[in-house]
C-alpha cells in the first residue's frame, strides 16, 4: 500500500497534462472520423502522445505503410534514448520489465530518469505503478475527449491546432534550453525545403532522410555528440 | 482491404514500431550504446519537432485569403507565451483557443 501511495503521489504532476492532452486527442480523432474504439485502442496500444496526434493525420490521409513506419521511427526516435538511459534500472525488473519498457513515454521518463525511489518501497513495483498511473490518465483523458466531442455545446472546429500548438511550444522550449540550435534549424529548414520540392502529400519521407543525412554530416560540428554519459 | 481494416493495420504498425523502439536498446545493447546512436538520440528530437511544426502547417494557404493569418497569429502567441511562462499546457490551451476564435469568428 505504501508503494501504491508513493507511486500515485509521484505521478500527480503528469495527471493534469495527460488528461488535458488526452482530451485534445480524443476530440481531434472524433473530428477526423475516428470514434471511441479507435481512440481507446490507440491510447491503450501506442501510448505515445505526439505520435497519436500525428497518427490521426496519417490515418485520415490513408498514408502508406512505409510512411507510417518511417514517421513512427522518427517521431519516436527519442524513446530509444530514454530506454538506453533506463537500461540499468529496467534490465532486471522481472515480470514488470515488459510493461515498464512499453510505457516509457516522455513524461514517465521525466519522472523516473533520476533513478530515485522513495524509501521503503519496492523499486520495480514503484516504477511499474508510476507508469501504470500515467497510462491510465492518458487513456482516461482521450476517452473523455472522444465521448465529450459529440455533446459539446460549442463548435470544436479549429481544435486540430492543439497539435500545432503542442509542437510549436515544444520547439520553443527546446530552443530556449538548447545550447546548440543546428538540429532545430536543420529540422525546420530541411522540411521546408522538402515541402517546396516534393509538395504537401509526399515530403515527409524525403524530409526525414534529409534531416538524418544532414545531422550525420554535422556530427563533428555539434557539441552535443561529444559529452554524453550513459 | 477496406478502409477500416487498413486504418486498423496502420494503428498496429504504429504500436509495434513504437514498442520496438522502446525495447531495442534492451534487445541489442547490454550496457552501452554506440556513440552514433546516442548522438542521433540527442539531435533528432529537436530536428523532428521542427519537422512536425512544418508538417502541421503544410496545408496553410499563404497565397489566398486569409493568407495564413490565424496560424501566424496563434503560432506567435504560443511562442511568446511559452517564452514568457514556460508552461507547455498554458501555451497549448491559449494557442488553440485563440486559433478557434480566429477561425470561427474573425476570418
Amino acid at each position: 500500500m505504501k508503494t501504491v501511495k508513493a507511486a500515485f503521489m509521484k505521478s500527480l504532476p503528469v495527471m493534469a497534462g495527460y488528461i488535458i492532452l488526452g482530451i485534445g486527442f480524443g476530440i481531434l480523432a472524433h473530428n477526423a472520423g475516428y470514434g471511441f474504439l479507435w481512440v481507446l485502442s490507440m491510447s491503450l496500444f501506442i501510448f505515445a502522445g505526439s505520435m497519436q496526434y500525428v497518427g490521426i493525420g496519417l490515418l485520415a490521409g490513408g498514408a502508406s505503410v512505409l510512411t507510417v513506419i518511417l514517421t513512427t521511427v522518427m517521431v519516436n526516435a527519442r524513446h530509444l534514448f530514454y530506454s538506453i538511459s533506463m537500461l540499468r534500472y529496467y534490465r532486471n525488473a522481472g515480470c514488470y520489465k515488459p510493461y515498464l519498457i512499453f510505457s516509457l513515454t516522455d513524461e514517465t521518463y521525466s519522472l523516473l530518469c533520476d533513478g530515485k525511489v522513495p524509501e521503503g518501497t519496492e523499486p520495480d513495483r514503484f516504477r511499474f505503478l508510476v507508469s501504470l498511473f500515467n497510462h491510465s490518465y492518458w487513456i482516461l483523458g482521450s476517452v473523455i475527449g472522444s465521448l465529450l466531442s459529440g455533446i459539446l455545446p460549442f463548435s470544436t472546429a479549429g481544435i486540430e491546432f492543439s497539435m500545432t500548438a503542442l509542437f510549436i511550444a515544444s520547439f520553443t522550449e527546446q530552443w530556449l534550453s538548447a545550447k546548440d540550435h543546428i538540429p532545430a534549424v536543420t529540422g525546420l529548414l530541411g522540411t521546408l525545403l522538402c515541402l517546396i520540392v516534393f509538395g504537401p502529400e509526399r515530403f515527409l519521407i524525403p524530409a526525414m532522410l534529409l534531416i538524418t543525412l544532414l545531422l550525420t554530416l554535422f556530427r563533428n560540428r555539434i557539441s552535443a555528440g561529444k559529452k554524453v554519459d550513459i | 482491404m477496406s478502409g477500416t481494416a487498413y486504418s486498423a493495420l496502420l494503428v498496429a504498425v504504429m504500436s509495434v514500431v513504437t514498442i520496438l523502439l522502446r525495447a531495442a536498446p534492451f534487445l541489442i545493447f547490454k550496457n552501452k550504446a554506440p556513440a552514433y546512436v546516442i548522438y542521433l538520440g540527442q539531435v533528432l528530437p529537436p530536428a523532428i519537432i521542427g519537422m512536425l511544426v512544418i508538417y502541421c502547417l503544410k496545408d496553410t494557404k499563404l497565397l489566398s485569403a486569409p493568407f495564413g493569418a490565424p496560424e501566424i497569429i496563434a503560432g506567435l502567441l504560443v511562442v511568446g507565451l511559452h517564452a514568457w511562462k514556460r508552461n507547455i499546457l498554458l501555451s497549448i490551451l491559449a494557442g488553440t483557443v485563440a486559433y478557434m476564435l480566429l477561425t470561427q469568428l474573425v476570418f
